[in-house]
């Protein structure tokens, strides 16, 4: 039977819950602002993809980094029709990446496709049981419960980010003297890249692109370096619409329980009886 | 003469009015109004007050079946319908899921009014759309104990088991008591 329904009604979370209890093998095609699928096999997760483009084997190994530019150019050139499994392989004899490369690329695709589901507030889905990504397609089982534990704590933090950066299409610039500053902190190679983009012309979204960062990372990255106070905005975006907390509890005092009426037990058999017989 | 009086509950346009309909032996009595909101407007009238259908047991016993208003200002009569029920039976149309969340609603309210057995009727089995009783179960996270049950509210046999199970419930019960 199907399983369809809107993520306004259901979240991300309550979905993932029912196909990990249920061990449930199939595919949830989720319709949002892309398209987007994921696949479990007896309510582990095998595969996800969002969008037309971006899901095959060289894009993920590309944004891990295992993969230059050019040579995904190369590949999407010469081996368009090539299997993502076919090209694992050649790619392994080839010695551009090991077998671990490529699980960890799938896998890291994968979770950041379904991070990114978590934020969905809205979009038809649809759970067609049994329907499996095609066999050319590299699969790596992974325990729902743990992706439901990240999911709900990057949601938080997700909310919490939007709130900060609502929006993406501003842009940065240095404070005053962050040379200086920048000498003393730590940073990662990621938000060294974000840094190296910080410039008037490129705005937050610009910077992503180029960095093949998710919205979550970049907004992450963008709030560290506010907070170390390096960087500010040029235009401060609108304030964050601050959602209204339901009110408490309605006030006043619970209804006292019923107590059951004192019905018999011949009773409740001479209803079964009866009702049987209709 | 004793009256057994059973609440069929559940969201607007689950199935309630055809349930009762399905076994009652008198036409039910039914307080309808022709649909006035545009968002409610899934079927022509709808049940503003309760419905209310009769299975006579014997000379001395009646079983009266009550259905509540679904529509969440008529909530007034909830606690009003629930006085001295033997059980409710929740309806959830299936194939609905933007109602689930208020079906659970509903059956929370009816457990703060009373203690009394309770099933939950998974309706409307019989369209392509329904969800399994069991992925119901999961997502309105209702405990394995709660009886949800596959039914077809137009279907006289569904309904009679739904009834049946909500009476072994309440025998059940009355074994609990009795032991501890």
């Amino acid at each position: 039977m199907a399983l369809k329904g809107n993520l306004r009604d259901f979240s991300t979370t309550q979905l993932l819950n029912l196909i990990n209890l249920a061990r449930k093998t199939g595919t949830l095609t989720i319709e949002g602002s892309e398209p987007a699928q994921m696949s479990f096999r007896e309510g582990k997760l095998i595969y996800a993809s969002m969008g037309r483009n971006g899901n095959n084997l060289a894009n993920m190994l590309q944004r891990a980094g295992k993969l230059s530019d050019k040579q995904v150019q190369i590949i999407e050139s010469r081996a368009q029709n090539t299997s993502d499994k076919q090209l694992g392989h050649l790619l392994i004899q080839a010695g551009y990446v090991t077998q671990s490369d490529i699980i960890q690329s799938v896998r890291q695709h994968v979770l950041d496709v379904v991070y990114k589901l978590f934020t969905w507030a809205e979009g038809l889905f649809r759970f067609d049981a049994n329907e499996l990504p095609s066999a050319d397609r590299i699969t790596i089982p992974i325990d729902l419960e743990s992706v439901i534990m990240e999911g709900s704590r990057r949601l938080k933090e997700w909310e919490r980010l939007q709130e900060e950066i609502p929006d993406l299409d501003v842009s940065l610039r240095f404070t005053d003297r962050p040379d200086a500053r920048l000498r003393n902190i730590n940073l990662t190679v990621e938000e060294w890249r974000v840094v190296s983009f910080i410039n008037p012309r490129n705005t937050i979204r610009q910077i992503a692109r180029a960095n093949n960062l998710s919205d979550f990372q970049v907004r992450r990255i963008v709030y560290g370096l506010l907070q170390a106070g390096l960087v500010e905005f040029i235009q401060r975006p609108k304030p964050a619409h601050v959602r209204r907390r339901q009110a408490a509890a309605a006030a006043g005092t619970q209804p006292v329980q019923q107590q059951s009426p004192s019905v018999k037990r011949s009773v409740v058999h001479r209803l079964i009886d009866r009702i049987r017989s209709l | 003469m004793q009256a057994v009086k059973m609440v069929v509950t559940g969201p607007f346009a689950s199935g309630k009015t055809e349930f009762i309909s399905s076994v009652s032996e008198i036409d039910v009595v039914s307080t309808e109004r022709r649909i006035s909101s545009v968002s409610e407007q899934i079927k022509g009238s709808t049940t503003v007050a309760m419905d209310f259908g009769r299975i006579t047991v014997g000379p001395d016993l009646v079983l009266y079946l009550f259905g509540t208003p679904g529509q969440r200002r008529f909530d007034f009569m909830w606690e009003i319908l629930s006085e001295g029920m033997l059980g409710f039976v929740v309806m959830i149309d299936s194939t609905k899921p933007e109602t689930f969340r208020e079906a659970k609603r509903i059956l929370e309210t009816f457990q703060s009014y009373a203690a009394t057995p309770y099933v939950v009727a998974a309706n409307k089995q019989d369209h392509e759309d329904a969800w399994e009783p069991e992925d119901l179960r999961i997502i309105l996270r209702l405990p394995e104990e709660v009886k949800i049950l596959p039914s077809v509210a137009l279907e006289k046999e569904s309904v009679k088991n739904v009834l049946l199970e909500l009476l072994y419930s309440v025998l059940e019960k009355m074994d609990e008591e009795e032991l501890g």
